[in-house]
């Protein structure tokens, strides 16, 4: 599927398509044609993908065919013993986790879950976790805390469920008590932000010793189209308020949030599902090899430093 | 107003706006002098309307007791923020011009009854109450200024939110207050969530529900996810008291509802028994 900004490449890559089917079934030797137009592929993905804005960064980041959480896993863990439920009312399906082993490391695996077909998105309700999502995610941060077993959160999900049932159980209580209990944890707490780090959703899984972002995702306080349409009246402004929210990976570099971006493939990491895996387990065990090292206590007070910066006050 | 009395017709037109309030919730018309004497809340429906953060210090705190604390802290614009308006810095320099505030949130210390408090009031007139940077800087070194001192924290929330124009760092402040009140708990220092009306958004979801214990105002309007997105996301009407402090209590998600002229006295019983000993 290619997003809007694509489209000049799709046309490209069509017209390729056709002639190398020319070439097997006719005599005419078209290798010429394609190779040109190879080249030329080549030098118009540079300069498409060298000019995307906050924007194209956005449609990149909700691409259907993004690797999602389960891929995560298959790509880089030889076991994923998946645990179930919060102990309270259900086992959400927006939110999973579970026992892992990633390269060698055991590990506490959470993260939200989108589907890839249909079904998949209603079981998951297309990322959105409901309370029971993040009280399962929190029963599960607390066992690895009593297993010592470091804690890898993995993020992309649009926001948290807004739905009857999801505030009748409490869903800003459970955001909240995850905030609290996250804060103190006494293992290693990475957080990846792979896709969409849709607002109160997001940090309800995302109190880390280090928040890493893929080099396409986001990470915003409310979706583009929702701030546009509070603060322009018109939710067809989302382009303007996603340069103006500042929610790309440079951004937050910047803005003192993320600590390291992982490079995705030209395109996008649907592009090279693999490629991309693989350089996230490589920064995932860089960051599980150095905060292995540190004591309980210093972990918590890193984790509180880390946050009690963002916004600290400076005399003007 | 002296000169309206130079014309009988003047304050027949001006009457109503200087003699009575109508209740925003049942339209009763309330004289004002009952008004202002009730506090602000109807004596026919019990709406308590909403009052600014020096009303409820007022109504709280032993007078001359009150000290303000982290006051130098106003607002920041990391973002260098732009809507159709406008930039956010005249925004924000129009509501501290409007309010008197430097920012959503009072934070200070006082007594309560003889008892010293730490106390963060929000100010909903403030950008709506809005979770910033300076709002959650605030009330963060107010619950490290409490947790030194071995002072009860008291948060009084009304709010919408967080406050967009800071984008994600308005958001990261949901984190760091909520680890403020970690180490509160890890000290065993008394904190108390009371949540009027409005708390929603961002602020529902961090420190307003995370009291020892929460008290609401009554009909106070408390919830994560607007009204208007949860109808549109589930296609279905919602009960006339969702998201109402009653339909908290009902769920389990706050101990009391106390009217505001006895909220002084409730918190008092209740730091009873977080003093230390
Ligand atoms: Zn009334």
């Amino acid at each position: 599927m290619a997003l809007d900004f694509e489209k000049p490449l799709e046309e490209i890559e069509s017209r390729i398509g056709e002639l190398k089917k020319l070439n097997e079934k006719s005599d005419v030797d078209f290798d010429t044609e394609i190779a040109a137009l190879e080249k030329k592929l080549r030098s118009t993905s540079k300069r498409v993908y060298s000019k995307i804005g906050p924007w194209e960064t956005v449609q990149i980041a909700r691409h259907p065919e993004r690797p999602l959480l389960r891929d995560y896993i298959q790509g880089l863990c030889t076991e994923f013993l998946e645990l179930h439920g919060d102990r309270c009312f259900g086992d959400d399906q927006g939110i999973i986790g579970g026992f892992a082993t990633l390269r060698q490391h055991r590990v506490m695996i959470i993260g939200h879950q989108k589907g890839k077909t249909v079904e998949e998105n209603i079981k998951a309700n297309f990322g959105m976790a409901s309370p029971d999502g993040y009280r399962k995610a929190m029963r599960l941060m607390n066992l690895a805390a009593k297993y010592k077993l470091p804690i890898v959160s993995f993020i992309d999900t649009p926001g948290a469920y807004p739905g009857l049932e999801a505030e009748a159980r409490g869903q800003a209580e459970a955001i909240a008590r995850n905030l609290t209990d996250m804060s103190t944890l006494p293992v290693p707490v990475i957080v990846i932000v792979t896709g969409e780090g849709g607002s109160g959703g997001a940090i309800g899984i995302g109190v880390g010793n280090v928040v890493l972002m893929l080099s396409n995702s986001v990470y915003s306080v409310i979706s583009p189209e929702g701030c546009a349409t509070i603060l322009w009246r018109d939710g067809s402004k989302a382009p303007e308020a996603a340069a103006a929210l500042k929610i790309t990976a440079d951004d937050l570099v910047a803005l003192g949030i993320v600590d390291e971006i992982i490079p995705e493939p030209v395109g996008g990491a649907h592009r090279n599902m693999d490629a991309t895996i693989e350089s996230v387990g490589d920064v995932l065990v860089k960051h599980l090899r150095r905060l292995k090292k540190m004591s309980a206590k210093r972990l918590i007070d890193q984790r509180y430093d880390k946050y009690s910066k963002i916004g600290r006050y400076k005399k003007k | 107003m002296a000169w309206f009395r130079k014309s009988g017709r003047k304050q027949l037109e001006t009457s109503d706006s200087d003699l009575w309030t109508i209740c925003p919730s049942c339209s009763a018309h309330i004289y004002k002098q009952e008004w202002e004497a009730g506090l602000k809340v109807c004596p026919k429906c019990n709406h308590h309307a909403r009052i600014s953060s020096t009303e409820r210090r007022d109504l709280l705190i032993d007078s001359g007791t009150w000290r303000e604390y982290a006051a130098h802290v106003t607002t920041s614009d990391p973002l260098l923020f732009s809507d159709a308006k406008g930039p956010y810095k005249e925004k924000a320099a129009a509501a501290k011009t409007k309010t008197g505030l430097k920012e959503s949130v009072l934070t200070g210390d006082g007594k309560i009854g003889g008892i010293p408090v730490s106390m963060a009031i929000m100010d909903f007139r403030f950008l709506g109450g809005s979770l910033s940077s300076g709002c959650g800087e605030k009330i963060t070194l107010t619950a490290e200024h409490a947790g030194r001192h071995r002072w009860p924290f008291i948060i009084l929330s009304a709010s919408g939110g967080a406050r967009m124009h800071e984008g994600i760092i308005s958001l990261m402040q949901m984190a760091k207050t909520c680890a403020a009140i970690a180490r509160l708990n890890d000290l065993g220092v008394p904190y108390l969530s009371v949540l009027t009306d409005p708390t929603t958004g961002g602020v529902s979801a961090s420190y307003a529900m995370l009291g020892d214990i929460n008290i609401a105002e009554p009909h106070a309007l408390i919830g994560f996810a607007g009204r208007r997105v949860i109808e549109q996301t589930i296609k279905q009407k919602l009960p006339d008291d969702f998201q109402t402090a009653e339909y908290l209590l009902e769920h389990g998600f706050i101990d009391h509802i106390v009217n505001r002229k006895d909220m002084k006295e409730f918190l008092h019983r209740v730091l009873q028994y977080g003093k230390r000993r």
